[in-house]
């Protein structure tokens, strides 16, 4: 029987050496950003001792950085640094609109994109945002750092990618050009703190005649991970982002779900909905980009 | 295992304490603080009863570990009002009737506080989307919303008035 610890080092090369000692050990530890899901599920049964390493402290987690071509979010940025930012505002209105929709204010000042990630919930608001934004995870290691694409970093439900002995210190997202933006929408039955049923993540990028050139679709709340949908973006591509196109993306959304029948929405529901939102988020996102009114 | 020590600034006064490393910032403060005004209601982070100050964001307390407080500074209700002299936030809610039972409002109180100050004069609909992560049983919230369009006129009234020469 251990007993629990909590650590909290200023940097990085202390955080590593404290995940290796428990990993030599053998003890369990556990990286502790925000705490807003762990402290829940401390209390919700998971209640066996281990070490607690907040990796808030660490330098680069705590970082937001725009030069050069990517945006960099450190891990353990929150809800409320991120919409309070207006540059990230205004270059991912999609995923900043995502982490707005997490919880309460007073979530939103402790909930951390990172965590929202590492938790890897099915229906996670920023999973599909940052899916859609094609972004990289940039994770540390004893034995250097590595770079992994969103999609590749989420393996199941409550299950990612990191290694025992690995941080993930933040998200690298390739900055939009004039042409590119991105959207998210969620449905959930009332106007604000609760779970998405079904979450839609898209980017669109546009040429100057407005025919989609790229985009990227994420749908969520609809298999045990987010899912990313080639073939709605195929839909897209090519068009004006008419409605024949938007319904073929809602289509390819719907045929790519894999949803489950809970509480919260049936299956058919379900795979009815993400197609809608595909629709619409693809529109806004497309309107953002020829600066429309939405 | 050995408890943690740690030193941090609560209601602007340098505090120490010790805790248990899975121990919660509001079972410090109510148990070993005896700061009681902070409640504890679902300790899950969906009721906001127990809504503290963490250096300068609005959290809760049952969701943050006591240890993360290390050199930090915590704002509670003990520290809103000014004595015995209400704080005209807390004035407006009892004027309104905008409590009953009294154990969502120190949590009303320190969320409406950071309401205010990020934004003066906030619309109907930005005063119900910050305080959603606030439930109360007992109004109907209405009152509640109310009192805060009402105390926020005044603030910035007083505001105005105290930036004028007299």
């Amino acid at each position: 029987m251990g007993s629990f610890a909590y650590a909290a080092p200023d940097n990085l090369a202390d955080a590593l050496a404290v995940l290796e000692q428990h990993k030599n050990a053998g003890q369990r530890i556990q990286i502790f950003a925000g705490g807003t899901d762990v402290l829940v599920q401390l209390k919700a049964g998971d209640s066996e001792p281990r070490t607690f390493l907040d990796v808030k402290n660490i330098r680069e987690t705590q970082t937001i950085s725009l030069k050069g071509d990517s945006a960099f979010i450190g891990a353990t940025i929150v809800c409320a640094q991120l919409y309070e930012n207006l540059a990230l505002k205004e270059m991912f209105p999609g995923l900043i609109e995502s982490a707005d929709l997490i919880g309460s204010t007073q979530i939103q000042g402790k909930a951390t994109l990172g965590g929202n990630l590492c938790n890897a919930s099915p229906a996670g608001d920023t999973i599909a945002a940052l899916y859609a934004n094609k972004a990289i995870c940039m994770i540390a290691g004893k034995s250097g750092s590595r770079e992994l694409p969103v999609e590749d970093f989420v393996t199941g439900v409550g299950r990612n990618a990191l290694k025992p002995g690995e941080i993930l210190l933040g998200l690298k997202l390739p900055k939009p050009n004039a042409n590119t933006s991105d959207a998210y929408l969620r449905f959930i039955p009332r106007t604000e703190m609760d779970i998405a049923v079904v979450g839609a993540g898209v980017s669109i990028t546009l040429d100057d005649e407005g025919v989609c050139v790229d985009a990227t679709v994420a749908i969520s709340a609809v298999a045990v991970t987010t899912l990313l949908v080639p073939e709605a973006a195929q839909a897209l591509i090519g068009s004006s982002v008419d409605e024949v196109a938007l319904q073929a993306a809602a289509q390819a959304s719907s045929a790519a779900a894999r949803p489950i029948s809970d509480k919260r929405g049936t299956k058919e529901f379900r795979r009815k909905v993400v197609g809608v939102l595909t629709r619409r988020a693809a529109l806004i996102a497309a309107n953002r980009v020829k600066g429309e009114a939405e | 295992m050995s408890k943690m020590h740690v030193s941090a600034s609560v209601n602007g006064e340098p505090v120490e304490f010790l805790c248990e490393p899975q121990q919660s910032l509001l079972n410090v403060l109510r148990d070993e603080l005896n700061l009681t005004g902070t409640k504890e209601g679902c300790t899950t982070g969906d009721c906001g009863a127990c809504s503290v100050m963490l250096d300068d964001r609005l959290v809760c307390s049952c969701l943050t570990l006591a240890a993360e407080v290390q050199g930090k500074s915590v704002g509670t209700i003990e520290g809103v009002a000014n004595g015995d002299t209400l704080h005209p936030i807390q004035q407006a809610l009892l004027e309104h009737a905008a409590l009953q039972c009294g154990v969502c409002t120190p949590g009303y109180v320190v969320a409406i506080k950071a309401l205010l100050e990020k934004n003066p004069l906030p619309s109907e609909s930005e005063i119900r989307y910050w305080l959603a992560g606030n439930l109360c049983r007992c109004t109907g919230y209405d009152k509640i919303i109310t009192a805060v369009q009402d105390v926020a006129q005044q603030m910035a009234k007083a505001d105005k008035n105290a930036g004028e020469p007299a």
